[in-house]
C-alpha cells in the first residue's frame, strides 16, 4: 500500500491516539524525573470546632512563586525510580549485606512495596493468561459443535462473567466467598474445615483472586476464538477428514494453525491486561494480602488526600517496561510474521 | 436513609426545586456551582441551598465520591469549574496548598450572622471553612450481651479486652470484636485513632519529619493486635460496610465505629429488633492510661473559591449559608451531628458529642498528614499478620513516608 | 461438521457437552444467584448469619411481609432516576462502538495491507499505549479539560473511551483483516479499483463476522467503564456504572447496595438482547462463504 493511501487510512485512529495516549505518556514520563518543590512550610494557629491547635501549613504565595520560575518542579533524575516506594535501590543493597541468608534478604525484598507488588502482578499474569487462553479454546470447540439453536443463549451465558460490570460481580463474589456465603460455607463443608477462611490467608486470597481472573477474562478468548473458528476454510477441514485425520489431529494441524494470529492476539491482549490487574484487588478487599503495580499507581493517586503524580507516573513508566519485556518473546514472533508477509 | 430525603434528591435532580424562594436569601444574581461528597447530609445542605435558586440565581452540584480527585483541577481553571468544594478536615489541605479558596472573613461580617464561633475553621487570621458536622469513631456495644457477661460497658480499651475475653469464655460469640480494620485508609485510621489516644505526636513539632517509631506506636500497634484476636479472622478486609453487618447480624458485641452509621445501624433493616433495640453507643474509649478517647474528630464544611466572580462568590457564600441553617439542622436531625447553633441533637449524637466533650484530638491538619496515613495503611499490615514485629513496621512507615514527602518537597 | 463430528465421535460428544454444561453452571451461576437476590433485602442478601436466608428469604419477609420484594429496583429506577444514567450510557456506548469501529477498520485495513516497517512499528506502539493504566491517564486529563472547559461532557468522554480503545481494537481488527486474503481486494484494484472503492465493494462486504465481535468488546469497554466515566462526567451526565458506585455508599454512611445489585440486573438486560442478535449475524454471516481462501 502507498505511503499516502495508508495515511489517510490510518489517520483518524493515529490522531486519536496521538492526542490521549502519545502526548499523555510523554508527559507522564517527563513528570516522573522531576519531584515538586520544597515547600516553604510556616507554623500557624489552627482553630475549629475542636479547639484550637499549632500547626504548619504549606505558603501558598512563596510556593507558587517557586513554581513559577520552574513550572515542571526540580529535576530529580532517576532518583524517584531508585527510591524505596519504587525500585529501591539502596534498602535492596541494605539488606543483601546484612540478610544472613537468601530466605531472609527475599523476605526482605518481598516487604518493600513494589516488589511486593510485582510478586503479585507476575504470579498472576502467569497464572491467568494460559489458562484463559487454554480454556477459551476449549470452550470455543466445544459451543462450536453445539446445535446452532443452542448457540445463541450458550454464547450469552458464556459472555455473562465478562459483562456484570466487575465493581458489582466482585462485589457479590466477595460476600460468595465469605465463610457466611453460599461458596464460602459450601468449601467449609468440603474441606470439612469450619474455621477455613479464602479471606485470610495469603495464600488463599492469591488463589481467590487468579480463579476470579481466570473467570473473568475466559469469555473474551471464548468469543474471539469462537468468531476465529468461524473461519475455518471447509474444504481443507474435509480433505483432512477424508485422509482420515481424528479430531484431535484436525484441531491441531488444521484448526491452530489457521487460530494461530488470534492466538497471539489473545495472548498479547491477556498478558497486559493481567499485567495491569486491579479491580479485583479493591472488589475483594484483597490489598492486605495481594497488591499490583496498578493498584500502587491507584494509591499513590487516591489513597491520599495530596495526589503523589510524580510517583505514579514513574510505577506508570516501569508498567510500561514491565509490559515490553513481557511482550518481547510475542512481538518478535509478530516482527517474523510481519516480514514474511511483507 | 428515609424517603423524605430521598424524594427530595428525586425533585432536585429533576430540577424541580427551582424555587421561587430567591428573595428570601438576598441574592440578586450569581452562580453557585457546589462539588462535594455523596452523602444524605451534604444533599441535605446542597438542598437547603437550593431554595435561593431562581430569577438569576442558578445552584447545582456535582455529589460524588471522585470529589476529592476532582477539586485541585476543577478549581484551579479560571474561572473555576465550582464556586465551592465540601471539605474535611483531610481534603482541606490540598486546596490551602495550592491557594484555590478565599477567607471568608468579609462575607461571614456581612452576611453570616448566624455562624457561630464554632463553625469557623481558622488558619491563622483567616476563616477559610464553615463547618457544619461533625463525626468521629466511637464505641458501640450491645447492652444485653455485656449484661449477661456480668461485665459493665467499657470506658478503657483494656476494659474492652477484658469484655471481648468474657464474652467469648462465656461462649456467647466467637469474635466479640470487629473494627474497620481494611488493609490501607480504613487501618491506619485506626491506628492514627489509637496513636492519638495513647498521647503520641505524629510529626517533630514544626517539621515533616515522621516521628512514630516510638514507644506509643509500638503501644498502639500491639493494642490493635491484641484486639484484632477477638475480632473474625477475616478483619484485615472489613470496611465500614462489613463492620455494620457484623453487628447488626448480632455477630460481634463491641466495635469502635463511624456515628454517621448510627442511624442505619439501629433502624429496622438488616437486624432484628431485639439486637438492634440494645445496640447503645458511648464516648469512645481511652488507652494506655490516656486521658482523652482514642479517636479522632472530623468536621464537614464549605469552602469558596478563589477563581470565580465577586458575584458568585458572594452567591455561593449566601446561598450555603442559608443550606447550612439551623431550620435545615432541625429538619434533617438524624442525618448528621451538626455544629450549628439551634439544632437539638437527637440520641445518636450521643458517642460523637461525648468524645468531643472528653477532649478527643480532630484529625490532624497538616499538609503532609495524608501522605503519613497512606504509608501507615500499606505498612502496618504485615505486623498484623504476625510477620514483622511494630518497630519494625513503625519504621518501614517512616521510611515509605519519607520518599513520598521528599517527593512533595515536604522534606 | 457438526453432525459428522458427533456421530462419528459419541465420547467426544458427551464429554464435549459435560464441558459446557460444567462451564455454564460457572459462567451462569453467580448472575443467577445476583438474580434472584436482586428480589431480597440486604439483610438476606447479604446476610451475615446464614446464606440459606437468601433462599428462603427470612429478613425479607421480616421487613417487607413477602418474600420477594422489588423494592431494589423501584429505589434505583424511580427514586433514583437511573433511566437517566442509561439513556447516557446509550449515548455513550452508541457512539463510542461507531466511532472506533469507523477508525478501527480504516486503520486495522491499512496496517493489514501494508508492508512497509512503519506500519509494524505502529502497530507496536498501539500495543505500549494500550499498557498504561487508565487511571494514570485520566488524572492527567483533568487539569487541561477543565482549563479548556471541556469537563463534564458526554461528548469529550466518548472522545476519550475511543482513543484508549483505538489500540484495542485497531490490532483486532488488523487481525481480522490479516485472514481475509490479499488476493480479493487485489484482484479488484487490478480491475480498476481504487484503494478505497476496493475496501468498499469488496473488503466492506466480507469484514463483518469480524467488526461485529469487535465491536461486542468496544460496547463492553464503554458500557462496564469506570475510570473515565467516573471523573470525567458531571452528575447530570453520569452513566450507569458511576452511578452504581454511588449506590455503594462511603465509609461514614451506609449506602443502599440493594439499589445497586438490582441496577446490575437491569443492565444485563440490553446486553442480552444485543448478543441474541448479533449471535445470528456473526454465524450466519460466516457460515454463508464469506471467506474464500
Amino acid at each position: 500500500m502507498p505511503h499516502r493511501t495508508f495515511f489517510w487510512f490510518i489517520l483518524p485512529s493515529a490522531l486519536a491516539m496521538l492526542v490521549f495516549i502519545a502526548l499523555p505518556i510523554v508527559s507522564i514520563v517527563v513528570q516522573s524525573l522531576y519531584v515538586e518543590h520544597d515547600r516553604v512550610l510556616v507554623e500557624v494557629e489552627n482553630c475549629g470546632p475542636f479547639g484550637c491547635s499549632k500547626e504548619v501549613r504549606v505558603d501558598a504565595a512563596a510556593t507558587a512563586e517557586l513554581q513559577r520560575e520552574e513550572p515542571l518542579g526540580r529535576f530529580n533524575g532517576l532518583a524517584t525510580y531508585t527510591n524505596r516506594n519504587h525500585l529501591a535501590f539502596d534498602e535492596i543493597g541494605a539488606a543483601w549485606a546484612n540478610a544472613p541468608d537468601i530466605a531472609e534478604f527475599a523476605g526482605e525484598i518481598l516487604s518493600l512495596p513494589f516488589y511486593r507488588a510485582l510478586s503479585f502482578t507476575l504470579a498472576y499474569t502467569a497464572v491467568v493468561t494460559p489458562f484463559v487462553i487454554v480454556l477459551g479454546f476449549l470452550i470455543a470447540l466445544a459451543v462450536n459443535m453445539l446445535p446452532s439453536l443452542l448457540k445463541g443463549p450458550v454464547i450469552f451465558v458464556s459472555l455473562l462473567p465478562m459483562i456484570i460490570t466487575p465493581l458489582i460481580g466482585s462485589l457479590v463474589l466477595f460476600w460468595m466467598i465469605d465463610s457466611n456465603g453460599v461458596i464460602g460455607a459450601t468449601i467449609q463443608a468440603l474441606a470439612n474445615d469450619p474455621a477455613l477462611s479464602l479471606k485470610a490467608s495469603a495464600p488463599l486470597t492469591w488463589i481467590t483472586l487468579f480463579v476470579y481472573g481466570i473467570w473473568h477474562s475466559t469469555p473474551f478468548a471464548f468469543v474471539v476464538f469462537y468468531a476465529g473458528l468461524q473461519t475455518v476454510p471447509k474444504d481443507t477441514m474435509e480433505s483432512a477428514m477424508i485422509d482420515g485425520a481424528s479430531t484431535f489431529e484436525r484441531v491441531r494441524f488444521v484448526t491452530l494453525p489457521h487460530l494461530s494470529p488470534l492466538l497471539v492476539f489473545v495472548g498479547l491482549i491477556q498478558l497486559m491486561d493481567n499485567f495491569r490487574v486491579f479491580e479485583p484487588i479493591v472488589g475483594f478487599n484483597a490489598e492486605a494480602n495481594a497488591t499490583s503495580l496498578s493498584w500502587i499507581i491507584f494509591n499513590d493517586l487516591r489513597g491520599a488526600g495530596t495526589p503523589l503524580f510524580g510517583s505514579a507516573a514513574a510505577t506508570s513508566t516501569l508498567t510500561l517496561i514491565g509490559v515490553s519485556i513481557l511482550l518481547t518473546p510475542v512481538l518478535i514472533r509478530t516482527w517474523r510474521d510481519f516480514t514474511r508477509k511483507g | 436513609m428515609t424517603i423524605a430525603w430521598k424524594t427530595a434528591i428525586t425533585l432536585g435532580a429533576l430540577g424541580l426545586s427551582t424555587g421561587v424562594a430567591s428573595a428570601a436569601c438576598g441574592i440578586e444574581s450569581g452562580s453557585v456551582r457546589v462539588l462535594s461528597n455523596d452523602f444524605p447530609a451534604l444533599h441535605d445542605v446542597v438542598e437547603k441551598a437550593k431554595e435561593c435558586a431562581g430569577d438569576g440565581v442558578t445552584v447545582t452540584a456535582n455529589q460524588t465520591a471522585e470529589h476529592e480527585s476532582l477539586a485541585v483541577p476543577a478549581l484551579s481553571a479560571n474561572p473555576a469549574e465550582y464556586t465551592s468544594h465540601f471539605v474535611a478536615n483531610s481534603s482541606l489541605q490540598p486546596l490551602l496548598s495550592n491557594d484555590l479558596i478565599r477567607p471568608l472573613n468579609d462575607y461571614i461580617e456581612t452576611y453570616g450572622k448566624n455562624i457561630s464561633e464554632r463553625q469557623k475553621i481558622k488558619i491563622g487570621d483567616d476563616v477559610m471553612v464553615i463547618a457544619f458536622d461533625a463525626n468521629a469513631q466511637h464505641l458501640f456495644f450491645r447492652e444485653d450481651i455485656l449484661k449477661e457477661a456480668g461485665i459493665e460497658p467499657p470506658k478503657t480499651y483494656e476494659d474492652v479486652l477484658a469484655a471481648a475475653k468474657a464474652i467469648k469464655d462465656k461462649s456467647l460469640m466467637a469474635y466479640p470484636l470487629t473494627g474497620t480494620y481494611k488493609a490501607g485508609w480504613n487501618l491506619a485510621e485506626e491506628f492514627v485513632n489509637m496513636y492519638l489516644g495513647m498521647g503520641g505526636e505524629f510529626f517533630e513539632p514544626g517539621s515533616a519529619k515522621p516521628a512514630i517509631d516510638n514507644e506509643k506506636g509500638v503501644a498502639a500497634l500491639e493494642m490493635m493486635k491484641s484486639l484484632s484476636a477477638y475480632m473474625n479472622p477475616d478483619y484485615l478486609t472489613f470496611d465500614s460496610n462489613s463492620v455494620q453487618a457484623e453487628l447488626e447480624s448480632g455477630s460481634a458485641a463491641i466495635a469502635n465505629f463511624w456515628g454517621s452509621r448510627y442511624g442505619a445501624v439501629v433502624d429496622d433493616e438488616g437486624s432484628t429488633p431485639e439486637i438492634a433495640g440494645s445496640i447503645k453507643v458511648a464516648a469512645a474509649p481511652t488507652v494506655g492510661g490516656g486521658t482523652i478517647p482514642a479517636t479522632t474528630l472530623w468536621w464537614d464544611g464549605y469552602t469558596v473559591a478563589k477563581n470565580i466572580s465577586e458575584a458568585d462568590a458572594k452567591a455561593t457564600f449566601i446561598a450555603l449559608d442559608h443550606g447550612a441553617s439551623a431550620e435545615m439542622a432541625n429538619a434533617n436531625p438524624d442525618a448528621a451531628v451538626w455544629l450549628i447553633d439551634g439544632y437539638e441533637p437527637g440520641p445518636g449524637a450521643i458517642g460523637v458529642l461525648d468524645s468531643m466533650n472528653q477532649g478527643a484530638k480532630p484529625y490532624p491538619m497538616v499538609p503532609y498528614m495524608g501522605l503519613l496515613h497512606t504509608a501507615l495503611g500499606a505498612e502496618i499490615v504485615d505486623f498484623m499478620k504476625g510477620e514483622e514485629d511494630a518497630a519494625k513496621a513503625l519504621a518501614d512507615t517512616e521510611a515509605a513516608y519519607s520518599a513520598a514527602a521528599r517527593e512533595k518537597g515536604f522534606l | 461438521m457438526t453432525a459428522q463430528t458427533s456421530r462419528k465421535a459419541p465420547i467426544l460428544a458427551i464429554l464435549s457437552t459435560a464441558f459446557i454444561v460444567l462451564w455454564l453452571l460457572l459462567a451462569a451461576f453467580p448472575f443467577l444467584w445476583t438474580l434472584w437476590g436482586s428480589f431480597k433485602v440486604q439483610g438476606d442478601f447479604f446476610s451475615r448469619q446464614d446464606w440459606m436466608n437468601a433462599l428462603s428469604g427470612t429478613r425479607t419477609i421480616a421487613e417487607t411481609g413477602s418474600a420477594f420484594t422489588g423494592q431494589g429496583y423501584y429505589g434505583a429506577w424511580v427514586l433514583n432516576d437511573f433511566w437517566r444514567s442509561a439513556i447516557n450510557t446509550g449515548i455513550v456506548t452508541f457512539f463510542v462502538v461507531v466511532i472506533s469501529l469507523t477508525f478501527g477498520t480504516l486503520g486495522g485495513y491499512a496496517l493489514s495491507r501494508s508492508s512497509f516497517r512503519y506500519a509494524f512499528w505502529i502497530l507496536i506502539a498501539a500495543l505500549i499505549f494500550r499498557a498504561m493504566p487508565h487511571i494514570t491517564l485520566v488524572s492527567g486529563y483533568l487539569l487541561p479539560f477543565f482549563q479548556l472547559n471541556i469537563w463534564g461532557y458526554l461528548a469529550t468522554s466518548i472522545v476519550v473511551l475511543v482513543a484508549i480503545n483505538q489500540p484495542f481494537t485497531l490490532w483486532m481488527l488488523h487481525s481480522f483483516f490479516k485472514s481475509i486474503p490479499k488476493d480479493l481486494d487485489e484482484s479488484a484494484m487490478v480491475d480498476g479499483c481504487s484503494r478505497f472503492q476496493a475496501f468498499r465493494m469488496v473488503i466492506i462486504p466480507v469484514m463483518w463476522p469480524g467488526v461485529i465481535t469487535t465491536g461486542l468488546f468496544s460496547f463492553l469497554l464503554a458500557y462496564n467503564d469506570f475510570a473515565v466515566t467516573a471523573t470525567l462526567l458531571t452528575q447530570e451526565n453520569q452513566t450507569m456504572v458511576p452511578k452504581i458506585a454511588s449506590f455503594l455508599g462511603t465509609t461514614q454512611v451506609q449506602g443502599n447496595v440493594m439499589y445497586a445489585v438490582s441496577a446490575v440486573v437491569s443492565a444485563t438486560v440490553p446486553l442480552f438482547i444485543l448478543v441474541l442478535f448479533f449471535q445470528r449475524q456473526i454465524v450466519s454471516g460466516l457460515t454463508a462463504g464469506a471467506v474464500k481462501g
